[in-house]
């Protein structure tokens, strides 16, 4: 019986308490299953796309690159190499190549 | 900077203006209509983001990232209160490999290392065997505003929201390393969460304070945010506050503690997270051949909320300008407010005190002397006569921008 009323009580207090600023009371938790959308768009379709959608989705949504400001050609590798190196991204040499020319390409600047 | 227009695309900003309520905002959930966007203006583009209303527990968000979330709170929250509501705290991850499912009953929070005993919580032990709290405290990422850095840089292109204050509840750090019992020749506390890298081999997610840091009494295990248990998205069930200090300090959805006898190695405290060790941490693009050092406390900062740039202000006839300021990691000593870009100040009345770490809010009287374009400029102070810079920080990731906010009017 106090099993099923604990969290039942979490929930009313949660209905109860739900002005910013306020502080709690809270004795319980109330376990959470939830589905986080995860972004499945691809890169605007034209040469090295597909190395850049290959390579770089697994970690990330395309939304991070796409809304990065225009970079030159030196920032846009360091990108990617810190992709390669800090975060062990397993891009090949021959992609790495591309996805960086496509970044210049789409959202390059001198 | 704080210059955000709401607009569905492809509609006119005079047809939003003029007709858009909550039923036509209802009908642009939908995906086949038109998404509700955001013009950030940022000088070089992109500016415009998508407002998001689609992830778990949040509410109208901008879209800066997909996955891992990058969910940065509207601007025009900050002039509803000192607390952010919890459906609008902004929200960062670094890797996008954390459950969505955590169950209460199971979850274990491990504190091991240099310490006599080691330790496996339930958040019943947490919530029921500690004495708990409650602490005010900004919590901001040491990118916040990077989109206004000039020349831009790489990394989450923030405006002015990925700051969020609330009052969080928990026990004391302090408390829990105790129970462990720290043994002597502790250096360091390392603090993990359930978020794992996605490739193998890359860098888990971590982050070190000092010993003594760790045992001051205020950085809190904290399990509910202005009155609630935390949202997934902000780090249920447990989450690090560290008051005053930079967001990547807060570990969310924490279930690792390890007491460390020698200095924190991993990549996020040694080497990611860095800035160059000159005042306000700022260099010349360009410059090289400073020392680096790791990003730490926050600095002053504070915002016009009610005003815009691009608004019309009546001329020669008193208005109002409110906004929020904070000090960083001490409080608000003053905020002043200037008519005239910056060549005269005024004060401004500050509103209560919150707690040291959290928005305080300002409001003063001000009028403009005649028609034509003005530049309004806001300044805090901290207690430690801190000042906020009128010259623009730059270092090469971003970090720390907390140059005087300018807001263009025009009286007429």
């Amino acid at each position: 019986m106090l099993r099923a009323v604990l969290p039942m009580a979490a929930v009313l207090g949660l209905v109860l308490l739900l002005h910013p600023g306020q502080a709690a009371t809270i004795t319980t938790l109330k376990s959470l299953k939830l589905d986080v959308p995860t972004g499945d768009a691809m890169f605007p379709a034209g040469p090295g796309s597909d190395a850049i959608n290959n390579n770089c989705l697994a970690c990330h949504s395309a939304d991070h690159v796409l809304n990065q400001p225009s970079l030159s050609r030196a920032a846009w590798q360091e990108v990617v190499n810190k992709m390669i190196t800090a975060y062990k991204a397993p891009v090949s040499p021959d992609d790495a190549k591309a996805i960086v020319d496509y970044l210049v390409r789409t959202k390059g600047a001198s | 900077m704080q210059d955000q227009d709401v607009q569905p695309s492809g509609l006119t900003r005079r047809r939003v203006l003029g007709g858009m309520g909550i039923a036509s905002l209802a009908l642009m959930s939908s995906p086949a209509l038109a998404q509700q966007t955001v013009d950030l203006h940022v000088p070089g583009g992109p500016s415009k983001r998508i407002i998001t209303t689609s992830y778990p527990q949040k509410g109208r968000m901008i879209l800066q990232r997909s996955s891992p979330p990058w969910l940065e709170t509207p601007f025009e929250v900050f002039d509803k209160g000192v607390f952010t509501p919890n459906d609008q705290h902004y929200v960062s991850w670094h890797w996008a490999n954390f459950p969505g499912d955590i169950d209460v009953d199971s979850y274990r929070l491990t504190v091991r290392g240099q310490v006599n005993q080691t330790l496996s919580l339930s958040l019943k032990d947490i919530l029921q065997g500690l004495p708990s709290f409650d602490i005010a405290a900004v919590n901001q990422c040491a990118g916040n505003s990077r989109i206004y850095e000039e020349p831009r840089v790489a990394g989450a292109q923030w405006a002015d929201g990925s700051m969020s204050n609330a009052i969080w509840t928990g026990v004391r750090l302090k408390a829990v390393l105790d129970r462990a019992g720290v043994k002597s020749g502790a250096i360091q506390v390392r603090f993990g969460g359930l978020d794992e890298p996605v490739m193998p081999g890359a860098p888990k997610f971590l982050k070190s304070l000092t010993i003594d840091h760790a045992r001051d009494g205020e950085v809190m295990i904290a399990f509910a945010m202005n009155g609630e248990q935390l949202p997934l998205l902000n780090g249920f069930p447990l989450r690090l506050v560290v008051p005053g200090w930079c967001g990547v300090y807060w570990v969310k959805m924490l279930n690792d503690i390890e007491v460390l006898d020698q200095p924190d190695t991993n990549y996020w405290t040694a080497t990611g997270y860095r800035v160059p060790d000159t005042p306000n941490n700022t260099v010349t693009p360009g410059e090289t051949g400073f020392k680096m050092v790791p990003v730490t406390r926050n600095a002053p900062r504070s915002f016009i909320t009610n005003l815009r740039n691009g608004d019309s202000v009546p001329a020669a006839t008193p208005a109002t300008a409110r906004g929020i300021a904070f000090g960083g990691d001490c409080g608000v000593g003053r905020v002043d407010l200037s008519i005239d870009g910056g060549k005269s100040w005024q004060p401004t009345q500050l509103g209560a005190d919150q707690g040291t770490y959290g928005f305080r809010q300002w409001q003063t009287q001000l009028t403009l002397p005649a028609r034509g374009a003005r530049t309004l400029m806001v300044r805090c102070t901290n207690t430690r006569n801190e000042a906020q810079p009128d010259f623009k920080i730059w270092n090469p990731a971003g970090y720390m921008y907390n140059t005087i906010e300018t807001t263009h009017v025009v009286a007429a």
